[in-house]
C-alpha cells in the first residue's frame, strides 16, 4: 500500500511539473504583449531570415508558427486559443473567414508600401478593395512533367492526360476542386460552377481517366517526382518550382484551355492583440528588398512589383511562373462556393477515388 | 468487505473516466450527427449513408480490414507458437514489439522508400531477374505495410495465451494416441482461441478506419471509413455526415467486440477442455 501511495504522489508530481512548464512555455508563446507578435503561416513559407531582420530592426520577437490548411488554420483561429496577430489564408479562405467575421479590416494609412503591389493583384473579386486581406503570394496550378521518363508527350491541353500513353503514370492532388476543375477546364466550363449538371459531366469524363491515376496524394507528390518516381503531377506552381530547383528535367506547364490562379493573402485575424506590431511586420514584408529575398526563398511568384527589379532576371522573365497578362486572362480565382456546394464537389470526389484502381 | 460503503469510492475514478471520456464523447458524436450543414435537425445523413457512396465505401472498408486481420492471423499465429518454443522468447518477443514503439507515420514513409521505383525491394527484383515493379500505390503495399504494423499487436495475445498451456496437457495427448493435427486441433487451438480473439479484435477495429497510409501508400486508391470522417471534418466540414459515419464505425465496433467475445458460453464444444 505504501509503495502504491509514494507511487501516486510521484506520478502526480511529475504531472503537476510538467504541467507547469507546458503553461510556462504556452504562455510565453501565446501570451502576445506589446514586443511580441504571433505570425500563422503556411509551412516553408518566408525566409527565417527576414524575421532576423524585423526582429533586429524593430525590436518586436516573432512567434513563428505553422499550419498546412486552410480548415485547420480557421478552427484554430475560430476557437481563439492562441491570439494570433497574422495569417496567410487563400482566397477562399479569406471570403469564408469574413463570413464568420473572423478578420480585422486593414488601414493602409499604416502600411505604405502596399504600393508596391502591382495594381493587377488588387481588388479581387474575393476581396475587393482589399478591405482584409493583402497578397503574399501566388500562382497557377497545372502540369509538372519529366520528359526524360516520357515517350515525347507534351501537356499544351488537359485533354493529354487522358492520353492511354500515360497508364498509372499521373499522380493527382488529394483535393477535390482541383481534380474536377481539370475536367471543369477541359470542357470550358468555370472553375467555380456550382451546376450540377456540368459537375456531372465533369466527373464522368473524370472516370475515364482513372485508368491513368498512379496516386492521388499531397505533398509527397515533390519528392517523388524529384527522385524519378513518376512522370507526370498535377500540382502547383511553386511546388512545381521546387521540383525543378531539385532537378532540371522536370518541365512545367499550365495548359491552354486555362487554369486556377490562386492567392495566398496576409490578413489580421481577429484574436490579433499587437496590431499595431501586425502592421509594421506587413509593412516590412511588402519592402522590395524583402520581398524579394523572401520570394527568391520561397520559390512561388511574388506580387511586389517592386521587389521584381531586386531579383534574378532569369527568375523573372520564366513565364512558367510569372505569366504575362494575356496568358493570365484563361486563369480563373477561386470562389468560396460555400460548405453544401463544397459538399457536393468533395463527394463526386470521394466517388471518383473509390472508382480508381 | 462486502457492505463496506467506501468500496464504491473506489469505483469512483473509472465511473468518472468512462462518464467523461467515452460516455460523453460517443453522446456528442451522436447529437452531431442528427444535423445538416445549416444546423437543422435532420435525419438527412443517415438517408445519405444509406447511398451507394458510402455503402460501398463500408464494404471495401471492411474487405481490406478483413484482408489484413487474415494475414495478420496468418503470419502471427506460427510466429507467436514458434516463439514461445525458442530459448529467449522474452528477448525475441520484445525485439518484435520494439518497432511498434516507433512512430507510425515514421515507419510509413520508411516505406515509400523502401518500395519506391528505386528503392530496396525494386533492386532486389531486378537482381533476381524479375525486374522492377510498380509496388507503391497498389493494393498489396497497402495491405503488407497495414499488416507490418499491425502484427505486434497480433502476436502478443497469441503468445500470451500458448505460453500458458501447460505441456504436460500435449504429452498427454500425445499418450492418448493424438497426431500432432489432432493435438493442435483438440487441445491448442481452442485453448488459444481467446488469444486470437483478442488480437483480431485490436487489429480489425483499427484496420476499418485506418487512414494516413491509405493516402501516403495506397496513394487513396484505398479508402476507408477513417479517411471519410476525416474528409468531412477537415475539408468539407460537414461535422454532422462526418458524425454520422463516426456512429456507425461505433456500431461495427461494438458488434465485432460482441461477435469475438462470449468466452464461455461460446457453445464451441471444443472450448470445453478448458
Amino acid at each position: 500500500m505504501k509503495g502504491l501511495v509514494s507511487g501516486a504522489a510521484a506520478i502526480l508530481l511529475v504531472s503537476f511539473a510538467l504541467l507547469f512548464t507546458n503553461y510556462q512555455l504556452e504562455h510565453k508563446a501565446g501570451g502576445a504583449g506589446k514586443d511580441t507578435i504571433t505570425v500563422y503561416n503556411w509551412g516553408e513559407y518566408i525566409d527565417p531570415d527576414l524575421l532576423k531582420q524585423f526582429e533586429e530592426r524593430e525590436g518586436i520577437k516573432v512567434i513563428y508558427e505553422t499550419f498546412d490548411s486552410n480548415e485547420g488554420m480557421m478552427g484554430k483561429i475560430e476557437q481563439g486559443g492562441t491570439s494570433y496577430d497574422l495569417s496567410v489564408p487563400s482566397e477562399y479562405a479569406v471570403q469564408m473567414m469574413e463570413d464568420r467575421e473572423l478578420l480585422i479590416p486593414l488601414d493602409f494609412s499604416k502600411i505604405p508600401n502596399i504600393k508596391n503591389i502591382d495594381p493587377y493583384f488588387m481588388n479581387l473579386p474575393f476581396d475587393t478593395d482589399n478591405t482584409y486581406s493583402i497578397p503574399y503570394f501566388w500562382g497557377t496550378l497545372g502540369i509538372a512533367y519529366n520528359p526524360s521518363l516520357l515517350e515525347g508527350q507534351t501537356f499544351e491541353s488537359w485533354e493529354s492526360l487522358w492520353d492511354a500513353s500515360l497508364r498509372q503514370k499521373l499522380i493527382l492532388v488529394d483535393s477535390a476542386r482541383e481534380v474536377i476543375g481539370v475536367a471543369l477546364n477541359s470542357y470550358g466550363y468555370s472553375l467555380n460552377s456550382t451546376s450540377l449538371q456540368q459537375l456531372k459531366e465533369a466527373t464522368d469524363k473524370l472516370e475515364t481517366m482513372g485508368p491513368n491515376v498512379k496516386a492521388v496524394i499531397g505533398d509527397e507528390v515533390t519528392q517523388l517526382m524529384i527522385n524519378n518516381e513518376a512522370s507526370v503531377a498535377l500540382t502547383w506552381s511553386g511546388q512545381a518550382a521546387d521540383m525543378i530547383s531539385e532537378n532540371e528535367d522536370i518541365d512545367y506547364i499550365v495548359p491552354e484551355e486555362g487554369s486556377n490562379l490562386w492567392f495566398d493573402n496576409i490578413v489580421i485575424p481577429k484574436t490579433a492583440k499587437n496590431i499595431e506590431g501586425a502592421y509594421k511586420f506587413i509593412n516590412f514584408m511588402l519592402e522590395p528588398e524583402v520581398a524579394a529575398q523572401n520570394a527568391e526563398y520561397v520559390g512561388y511568384s511574388t506580387p511586389n512589383k517592386e521587389a521584381l527589379a531586386f531579383m534574378d532576371e532569369e527568375t523573372v522573365t520564366d513565364e512558367r511562373f510569372y505569366p504575362n497578362e494575356e496568358a493570365r486572362e484563361n486563369l480563373e480565382v477561386y470562389e468560396n462556393l460555400g460548405l453544401e456546394t463544397l459538399g457536393v464537389y468533395n463527394e463526386l470526389f470521394l466517388k471518383f477515388k473509390m472508382g480508381l484502381r | 468487505m462486502k457492505n463496506n460503503p467506501l468500496r464504491f469510492i473506489y469505483a469512483v475514478p473509472y465511473a468518472v473516466w468512462m462518464l467523461l471520456f467515452v460516455l460523453a464523447p460517443i453522446a456528442v458524436i451522436v447529437y452531431y450527427s442528427f444535423f445538416d450543414l445549416s444546423g437543422n435537425l435532420t435525419l438527412g445523413n443517415y438517408r445519405n449513408f444509406f447511398t451507394s457512396v458510402y455503402f460501398k465505401l463500408t464494404m471495401s472498408s471492411f474487405w481490406y480490414a478483413f484482408l489484413i486481420t487474415f494475414f495478420s492471423l496468418l503470419i502471427s499465429y506460427p510466429t507467436a507458437y514458434f516463439l514461445t518454443k525458442t530459448k529467449h522468447k522474452q528477448l525475441w518477443l520484445l525485439l518484435i514489439i520494439i518497432p511498434s514503439w516507433i512512430n507510425l507515420l515514421l515507419k510509413t514513409y520508411a516505406f515509400i522508400g523502401l518500395m519506391g521505383l528505386y528503392g530496396p525491394i525494386n533492386a532486389f527484383l531486378e537482381t533476381i531477374g524479375i525486374g522492377s515493379q510498380q509496388i507503391l500505390f497498389t493494393d498489396f503495399s497497402f495491405v503488407f505495410v497495414s499488416v507490418y504494423i499491425f502484427i505486434p499487436f497480433m502476436i502478443l495475445p497469441i503468445f500470451n495465451s500458448l505460453d500458458k498451456i501447460n505441456p504436460a496437457l500435449l504429452d498427454a495427448s500425445k499418450d492418448l494416441g493424438a497426431n500432432a493435427w489432432v493435438t493442435f486441433k483438440r487441445v491448442i487451438w481452442p485453448m488459444t482461441i481467446d488469444g486470437v480473439k483478442s488480437g483480431v479484435q485490436v487489429v480489425f477495429i483499427p484496420a476499418l478506419s485506418l487512414f494516413m497510409i491509405t493516402r501516403l501508400i495506397a496513394g487513396n486508391k484505398v479508402i476507408t471509413l477513417g479517411t471519410a470522417i476525416e474528409q468531412q471534418f477537415l475539408v468539407t466540414q460537414n461535422w454532422g455526415m462526418g458524425s454520422t459515419i463516426a456512429v456507425f464505425l461505433i456500431i461495427f465496433m461494438f458488434l465485432i467486440m460482441v461477435l469475438t467475445s462470449g468466452k464461455e458460453k461460446g457453445g464451441n464444444a471444443n472450448g470445453k477442455v478448458k
